[in-house]
């Protein structure tokens, strides 16, 4: 038990959050969708029978149109005669109950979500008013689909949404947990998250010349953006191993650089908004009904476990974090890994700046900033040793869930922005005291 | 010290020694490694409490819970790993802890005092040098001076000899002879026995956390010491090689070897089959030049031939790739990421071999680990075992089988046996012989006289980075005929 506690600590901390939001976040849900048409559809028969008179009163959004396709199917095939009714506005459901009540003797129901129930003309004094010109509406009663309490973090849609917005700290965190398994560190990812979509935004504003960018030439783009940071992380890596600089300090250099050649290249703290339909599918549009920025993520995830665990490459890296001189004494090129491990880092903060341009649609000088803090905070509270040699792909991926759980948690109770930075660096220095105590711990277990 | 004992999850360190010592003695601890020496001198040293015993100390019952009361109780001990602060002065590192309270530092009365205390011991040492500028031995001096400077009735030292050359324990030994005179008593723990020949009064041997006997030194013999810390008859400290080199195949030739003062013309063979032993004392260019054919250091100049045939060395990884493997002197630095586990370590040199396309092929890795765990007889609870938990015996053969695997031509052993206890000692000694009737080309550095006596063909001495000596028939060697030529 206190191993498994010792070992899994960070999975027990985010099973702990996610039941802690589940309880503070409950609440009356109304749902909307073609599950709640079906159960609203069966409510009806079973109060009318089978042979109602039912209108379907709804909005015009995609959700609504399937919510009142369910109904009216579900009630069609029980026998009732269904009308379906999409209003962008009160006057319109006034206008379309009036035309649709006076051609006919009875009207059993009005079917509605509960955004509907708060409309005017279903009122029912509003309703008893139009009776007296319309006497079909006599008797009519407006339902809605029954209404439960559930957590709102549980969500389907905010579960994704809690992945996507951090999309862009899930892949940096990959290339980081390399980086510090190292016994490096890279403070420089969000700068060069901002200087990728600047980047980027330019080389696509040059091309297109005013005009959407086509497919090829916005891959052109993005590759020139990860290849540049690819390049910044390499210099890093050359600096901080052949001339023995500590990468603290050559990546503190690189971010104040990176930040600001940014925004003088941006000429504006205002971002540069591309035109391509390839950005937005990558960065709003859905493959298999999960968003295509955590598509990106999870093959990420699963290609970089395997490289950490599976290849040799992989293997030396440990072995240069954990003794480097023994590592090289055995062989291992030492200085040409960690020059291709900041590489790896730096073309991971560039693919991940490309998708927060692909979000926003916009490459934005402000991207990206914070961001090196709450990389580290996931790589450390993932379990990777900031001393270097140890570390887990899917630690770090515990590591960021936590991380946008809590983000989501302190936007959901609508802490600003800047208290979420003491939150994230006490969560960091939290992390590496656990560490230690850890290691405390161990020595004196198994002293001798 | 009465009855006493420390048990740790799943180990019973210690279960009910008794250790006493007389004043003005130098008692020798002996005992293989984790027999519970350590543990006892940490016990006395109050850096941890026993689970049951008592310590008496000049009749009277002394309770050492920390550090600081056995400090209190003029117990002082000498760690391996010394406690000094790098870059602090001799004089400051004495002092340290002691500074007077409420007014300023007197380094006038600082330098007087640790004068002082250098006359006492009878050795002296620049007082102004920062500490990592200092050798091991003054080091160790420094370390003795800060144990006067706390009026330590009781030192202990723990393998004091471990990284001295043979002139520098000769020094110890002076040393140690004259805090006997005052009346100052000494636990001397060595693996050396020699060394315990020549300076104890009594030894103690500690086997399996258990005090197995203490007897008067006159009373022993080098046999009868080996007997009782293994438990069983050692039929021969070094096992015979069945071949004799063939003299015709140069397996290795250097010549040259240049690297500013360290090693200076630097030129030898390893014929095939042939153990050659270099030697010298601590600091004459041995584990330099061995690092310098394994590609570890750049060299100024000089050659390397394998086999007859020039080749260019400019990495560990070139060395590799030409066959030869280097086993380092420091396990724990240089040989081992204690962080990984066995099979990592195990796998490192050799991962090209047990991959392809790059993704490791994990089943062939685990059988050839499988199979050296059984040849070598390593004792690890799993494959997944970090190396940094095994014992020195087993961290050495985990090194081994390492290269071993690598089927290397030329095998550079740089201390293969420091700090491993007597057993697993026979153990690697009959792998070198292995290795040399396999017709590898094996060179050993070692400090260890009888060791080089008794496992090489030839000897070479080195001094001051120069070879100043070889002795072509090392059967008919002796320990005075290497060390003059050592000091030459």
């Amino acid at each position: 038990m206190k191993k498994f506690l010792y070992d899994n600590g960070s999975v027990v901390v985010l099973v702990l959050l996610c039941l802690y939001y589940a309880i503070a976040t409950v609440d009356t849900i109304y749902p909307v969708g073609p599950a709640a048409g079906r159960q609203l559809a069966r409510q009806l028969v079973a109060a009318y029978g089978d042979s109602t008179e039912v209108m379907v009163v709804v909005g015009e959004s995609a959700s609504e149109r399937e919510f009142a396709e369910a109904v009216r199917s579900e009630l069609e095939s029980s026998g009732a005669a269904v009308h379906v009714l999409l209003a962008d506005k009160p006057a319109t459901v006034r206008q379309g109950l009036v035309e649709f009540a006076s051609g006919r003797q009875k009207m059993d129901a009005i079917a509605t979500h509960h955004a509907g129930m708060q409309w005017g003309p279903l009122q029912a004094d509003r309703l008893q008013a139009l009776a007296s010109e319309v006497p079909a509406l006599r008797d009519v009663k407006v339902h809605e689909p029954r209404s439960y309490r559930w957590p709102t973090f549980f969500t389907q849609a905010n579960l994704i949404n809690v992945i996507n917005q951090n999309s862009a700290i899930f892949i940096i965190a990959i290339g980081m947990t390399m980086v510090i398994i190292c016994a490096g560190i890279d403070l420089s990812v969000g700068s060069l998250v901002a200087l990728a979509a600047v980047v980027v935004a330019i080389v696509a504003e040059k091309v297109s010349a005013g005009q959407p960018v086509s497919t090829p030439a916005m891959l052109l783009c993005c590759a020139a953006g990860v290849l540049m940071c690819a390049l910044w992380g390499m210099g890093s890596g050359i600096v901080s191993t052949y001339f023995r600089v500590p990468a603290f300090i050559v990546t503190l250099a690189i971010m104040s650089m990176a930040r600001g050649l940014a925004f003088t290249l941006a000429g504006s703290p205002e971002g540069i908004s591309i035109d391509s339909a390839f950005l937005t599918e990558l960065g709003t549009g859905r493959t298999m009904g999960i968003p295509n920025p955590i598509l990106v993520m999870i093959v990420l995830y699963s290609a970089s476990h395997i490289f950490m665990t599976r290849t040799r490459f992989g293997r030396y890296i440990y072995a240069v974090g954990g003794n480097p001189e023994a590592a090289r004494l055995s062989g291992v090129p030492v200085k040409g890994i960690l020059v291709m491990v900041y590489a790896a880092g730096g073309a991971l903060t560039g693919l991940a700046g490309v998708i927060e341009t692909a979000r926003f649609e916009s490459g934005d000088p402000k991207l990206g900033e914070g961001f090196e803090l709450q990389v580290i905070a996931a790589v450390v509270v993932g379990g990777t040793s900031l001393f270097g040699g140890e570390g887990r792909i899917v630690g770090t991926l515990v590591g960021a869930l936590i991380i946008a759980v809590i983000d989501n948690g302190l936007n959901m109770a609508g802490v600003d922005s800047y208290a979420q930075m003491i939150v994230f660096g006490l969560l960091i220095l939290a992390a590496a005291l656990l560490e230690q105590l850890k290691k405390y711990a161990w020595k004196r277990m198994s002293a001798k | 010290m009465t009855g006493i004992e420390k048990s740790f999850p799943g180990v019973r360190a210690l279960r009910g020694v008794d250790l006493e010592l007389g004043q003005g003695e130098v008692l020798a601890l002996l005992g293989e490694n984790g027999a519970g020496k350590s543990t006892l001198i940490k016990i006395l040293g109050g850096a941890q409490s026993p689970d049951a015993g008592t310590i008496e100390i000049a009749g009277r019952t002394a309770s050492i819970h920390s550090p600081q009361a056995a400090q209190r109780h003029g117990i002082a001990v000498i760690y391996q790993e010394f406690n000094l602060v790098p870059a602090l002065t001799a004089r400051e590192n004495i002092v340290l802890g002691q500074e007077p309270r409420g007014r300023f530092l007197s380094f006038r009365r600082e330098r007087e005092r640790a004068q002082a205390l250098f006359e006492r011991i009878g050795i002296a040492v620049d007082p102004e040098s920062p500490c990592r500028d200092l050798t091991v031995a003054e080091q160790q001096i420094v370390e003795i001076a800060k144990a006067l400077a706390l009026d330590a009735r009781i030192i202990v030292m723990d393998e004091p000899s471990a990284a001295l050359s043979p002139r520098e324990v000769e020094g110890l030994f002076t040393i140690i002879a004259e805090l006997k005179s005052q009346g100052i008593s000494i636990v001397y723990i060595s693996h050396r026995l020699d060394e315990i020949f020549a300076i104890a009064d009594r030894v103690t041997v500690l086997r399996d956390g258990e005090q197995v006997g203490t007897r008067a030194i006159g009373d022993l013999t080098r046999e009868s010491m080996i007997e009782m810390m293994v438990g069983r008859k050692l039929e021969d400290e070094f096992p015979p090689r069945r071949t004799r080199p063939t003299q015709s195949a140069v397996g290795l030739k250097v010549s040259n070897l240049n690297r500013g003062q360290a090693v200076r013309n630097v030129s030898f063979e390893v014929g095939r089959g042939e153990v050659v032993a270099l030697t010298g004392l601590v600091g004459a260019g041995r584990t330099e030049t061995a690092r310098l054919i394994f590609g570890a250091d750049r060299r100024d100049s000089g050659d390397i031939e394998l086999d007859g045939q020039k080749r260019r060395i400019r990495s560990p990884r070139d060395a590799i790739r030409h066959g030869i493997c280097l086993l380092t002197e420091d396990r724990k630095a240089e040989g081992l990421v204690l962080g990984l586990s066995v099979q990592e370590n195990f796998s490192l040199p050799n991962l090209t071999r047990f991959s392809r396309w790059g993704f490791l092929q994990q089943r062939r890795e685990r059988a050839a680990l499988d199979g050296f765990v059984q040849q070598l007889q390593i004792k690890i609870a799993g494959r997944q075992q970090l190396a940094g938990t095994l014992s020195g015996g087993n961290q050495q053969k985990v090194v081994l089988a390492k290269w071993l695997q690598q089927h290397a031509e030329v095998v550079i052993f740089d201390e293969p046996t420091r700090g491993i206890d007597v057993g697993a000692k026979y153990e690697i000694y009959l792998l070198i012989n292995q290795l040399a009737e396999q017709g590898k080309a094996v060179l050993m550095i070692s400090s260890e006289l009888p060791e080089v006596l008794g496992m090489a063909d030839r000897i070479l001495v080195m001094h001051q980075g120069r070879i100043t000596g070889e002795i072509a028939d090392a059967a008919a060697a002796t320990q005075q005929a290497i060390m003059e030529l050592a000091v030459k």
